[in-house]
C-alpha cells in the first residue's frame, strides 16, 4: 500500500520543477519565446503581419517584455472570421490534432497543434495534475468530452504522461461512470464541476456513498464555479476539489490550475503569457486590478495566439503562493465579460443567481435563467428544478420555499425575477458547458 | 392503520398528467383516489394507489419526484351530516388537519375521507375514542 503522502512531498514531484524557476530566468526565457513567436507569426499569419503594418511594428521592435503592450489584439471573432485555417501558421503536414470548439453563434473556431505543441499541451496538463497532488499510481477518470472538445483528450493525455492510470469515461451516462468509479477504486476525477454535482445527486440516488469510495481529488473546470460550489461538492463527496482552467484558442485545459493552497490558479507562465487589461479600453491593467485576462501563447506553432482575449474577469494577485511556485496566478473566475446579463438596464451575473440559490437551499440544484421580452420590457425567470430534499406534498411548504428563492434573488440582483419550480429533470443536463441562460430576447 | 399515498410534483401545464398516469397504467397500479392540489404554476398530484410500492418505484425511475406520507382514510355514510361528525369528534383536539379530501363511491352509500394530520398518531388516538376506526390498506383497497 502506497503511504498516504503529505503535501509537501507531493509538491516536489520532478514533473514541477520548471514551476520554481527563479523569476529573472524565467522572464528571459519569456522573451526570448515572444520573440520567436512574433517573428513566426509576422511571417506565416497575413491577418498578424497586416496588424502589425497598420501599427508600423516590426518583430524586431518587441526588446522587452513591457513591449508585449506594442502588439494588436486577437479576438475571438478573428478565429471565425478566418475559419477554417486562416490563423495557422503550420503548413498542414506539420499539424497532428485539429479540435474544434463550437462558437455561440454561427462558425465553430478550429485549432491546431504540431507535435511539439501536444507535447507542450500535455507537459503542462502534466504539471496540473502534479500540483494536485496526484502522481504515478492514481488512478484517473476523465469524464471530459472526448472529441473535437479539447477537455477530454488534453486531461487524458496529461494524467497518462503523469504515469496514472486512465479510465477514458468520456462524459454521459452517470450510472456507469458512477460503477467504474467504485469498482475500479478510481482516485481523482477530471470534468466539469456541473458534471460532478450531477454524479453526486446520482450517487446519492443509487445509495453510492461517494465519501466511501477511494476519490479524493476532482480537477474541475470549463466553466466558472464558485467558492461555496466548492464547499458543497468537498463536503458531499469528501474530496479535494482544484480549479483548473484553460481554453481551446490557447490550448486547452492546462493554461493554468490550482495547487495544494487553493490561492488562486497558477498559470504555466513559461508557455502562456498572462496580462490584465481594461475589457473596455483594452489598457493593461496592474497586478490586484480585476480586468480581463489576456494571454500570449509563448510556444505554440501551429497557431500562435497573441494578446488573445479570453474574456474571462479575473485578477493578477499580488505576491508568492506559500507552495513556493515562482509562476503568478490569476484569482479564480467567477465571471466572463461576455456572461453578463443587461436585464431592465442592471448588469447581472449568473453566478450572483447561483449564490442566491444556495443561500436558501444550502446545495445547489438545477437551474436555468430564462429571458424574454414582453412588451419591450426585458423579464428574467428563474426556473428550479424541486428534488426530492425539497419536494414536500403541502402547496404552503412549497409556496413558502418558492418565496424563500423569490427573496433571495431580488435581495441579491436588486430587480425583480420570476421564479418559477420546475419538474426534476426538465432542465437539460450537459456533459460539458452547463448552458445556464437561454436568452429569447432577441428572437 | 395509516395509509401509504403517494404525492408527485407537477408543474401546471397542459398535459403533464398524462405522463405519470400512462406510466401506472403500464404497470397495471390502479389509482384509487386522487386529487390534485394546485396553484397557478405548479400541482401536487396525491394519489392512492393498489400498489404504492410499485408506482413509487415506477415514476422514480422516470424521473419523477415522489414523496410518499401517511393519510388515513374514514369510512363514512354518505349523508347529510357524514363528514360533520367526524370533524366534531377532533374539536377542540388541537389536531390540524394539513389537508383532506374525499370520494364516494356512487354505488354505494359510504364515502371515504382521506386526510393528513400534522400529528398522525394523536389523530387516531382521538378518532379511536370517539369510535371511529380509521381503516386499514386492505380494506380500502380490496
Amino acid at each position: 500500500m502506497n503511504a498516504v503522502l503529505e503535501s509537501s512531498d507531493v509538491d516536489c514531484h520532478p514533473v514541477s520543477a520548471p514551476d520554481y524557476i527563479p523569476v529573472a530566468q524565467l522572464c528571459e526565457i519569456q522573451l526570448q519565446r515572444l520573440q520567436t513567436v512574433v517573428t513566426r507569426a509576422w511571417q506565416q499569419v497575413e491577418l498578424f503581419r497586416s496588424r502589425m503594418q497598420e501599427r508600423s511594428l516590426a518583430p524586431q521592435e518587441i526588446r522587452s517584455l513591457e513591449d508585449i503592450r506594442k502588439l494588436p489584439f486577437t479576438a475571438k471573432s478573428d478565429l471565425r472570421d478566418t475559419y477554417p485555417f486562416g490563423l495557422f501558421a503550420s503548413p498542414m503536414k506539420d499539424v497532428v490534432r485539429l479540435h474544434v470548439s463550437s462558437g455561440t453563434t454561427g462558425k465553430p473556431i478550429v485549432v491546431a497543434y504540431t507535435k511539439q505543441d501536444v507535447d507542450v499541451w500535455t507537459s503542462v496538463m502534466v504539471r496540473c495534475l502534479a500540483g494536485c497532488g496526484l502522481h504515478h499510481g492514481d488512478i484517473v477518470q476523465v469524464a471530459y468530452g472526448y472529441g473535437l472538445f479539447t477537455g477530454g483528450l488534453g486531461a487524458h493525455y496529461g494524467a497518462e504522461a503523469l504515469g496514472a492510470t486512465v479510465v477514458p469515461t468520456s462524459g454521459g451516462n452517470a450510472d456507469r461512470q458512477i460503477m467504474l468509479m467504485k469498482d475500479f477504486g478510481v482516485t481523482a476525477i477530471c470534468c466539469t464541476p456541473t458534471y460532478f454535482l450531477h454524479l453526486i445527486d446520482r450517487a446519492a440516488e443509487l445509495g453510492v456513498e461517494l465519501k466511501e469510495l477511494p476519490l479524493r481529488a476532482g480537477v474541475f473546470g470549463a466553466e466558472p464555479w464558485t467558492e461555496s460550489m466548492r464547499k458543497h461538492i468537498e463536503s458531499m463527496s469528501r474530496i479535494e476539489a482544484f480549479d483548473i482552467y484553460g481554453l481551446s484558442e490557447i490550448i486547452g485545459p492546462g493554461v493554468g490550475c490550482e495547487c495544494r493552497y487553493h490561492q488562486g490558479l497558477h498559470i504555466f507562465e513559461d508557455h502562456f503569457y498572462p496580462e490584465i487589461v481594461d475589457p473596455v479600453t483594452g489598457e493593461p491593467l496592474p497586478d490586484g486590478n480585476e480586468g480581463e485576462l489576456v494571454l500570449t501563447t509563448l510556444s505554440k506553432q501551429a497557431m500562435p495566439m497573441v494578446r488573445y482575449r479570453t474574456r474571462d474577469i479575473t485578477m493578477i494577485l499580488p505576491g508568492r503562493c506559500e507552495c513556493g511556485r515562482t509562476l503568478r496566478r490569476i484569482d479564480r473566475i467567477g465571471r466572463r465579460s461576455d456572461d453578463m446579463l443587461i436585464i431592465r438596464g442592471v448588469n447581472i451575473f449568473p453566478s450572483q443567481v447561483e449564490a442566491a440559490l444556495l443561500q436558501v437551499e444550502g446545495t445547489l440544484p438545477h437551474y436555468q435563467i430564462v429571458l424574454t421580452r414582453e412588451h419591450g420590457l426585458d423579464e428574467m425567470e428563474v426556473q428550479v428544478e424541486v428534488t426530492q430534499q425539497m419536494f414536500t406534498d403541502k402547496i404552503g411548504a412549497l409556496q413558502g420555499l418558492h418565496d424563500r428563492l423569490q427573496g433571495a434573488l431580488d435581495h441579491v440582483l436588486g430587480i425583480r425575477v420570476r421564479v418559477a419550480l420546475v419538474e426534476a429533470y426538465t432542465i437539460v443536463r450537459s456533459e460539458g458547458k452547463a448552458k445556464r441562460v437561454i436568452d429569447r430576447r432577441m428572437s | 392503520m395509516k395509509i401509504h399515498q403517494i404525492s408527485l410534483f407537477v408543474e401546471n401545464k397542459p398535459g403533464h398528467i398524462v405522463a405519470p398516469a400512462r406510466l401506472l397504467a403500464k404497470e397495471g397500479v390502479d389509482i384509487r383516489a386522487l386529487y390534485l392540489a394546485d396553484t397557478q404554476q405548479y400541482g401536487i398530484l396525491r394519489m392512492i394507489v393498489s400498489d404504492w410500492e410499485k408506482a413509487a418505484r415506477t415514476l422514480e425511475t422516470h424521473g419523477f419526484v415522489v414523496k410518499v406520507t401517511d393519510v388515513l382514510a374514514i369510512f363514512v355514510p354518505d349523508r347529510p351530516g357524514g363528514l360533520a361528525d367526524v370533524l366534531e369528534a377532533l374539536d377542540g383536539s388541537g389536531i390540524n388537519i394539513e389537508y383532506m379530501y374525499a370520494f364516494s363511491d356512487v354505488r354505494g352509500d359510504q364515502a371515504i375521507l382521506i386526510f393528513r394530520f400534522a400529528d398522525m398518531d394523536a389523530a387516531i388516538a382521538r378518532l379511536q375514542a370517539a369510535g371511529i376506526n380509521p381503516l386499514a390498506s386492505e380494506e380500502l383497497l380490496k
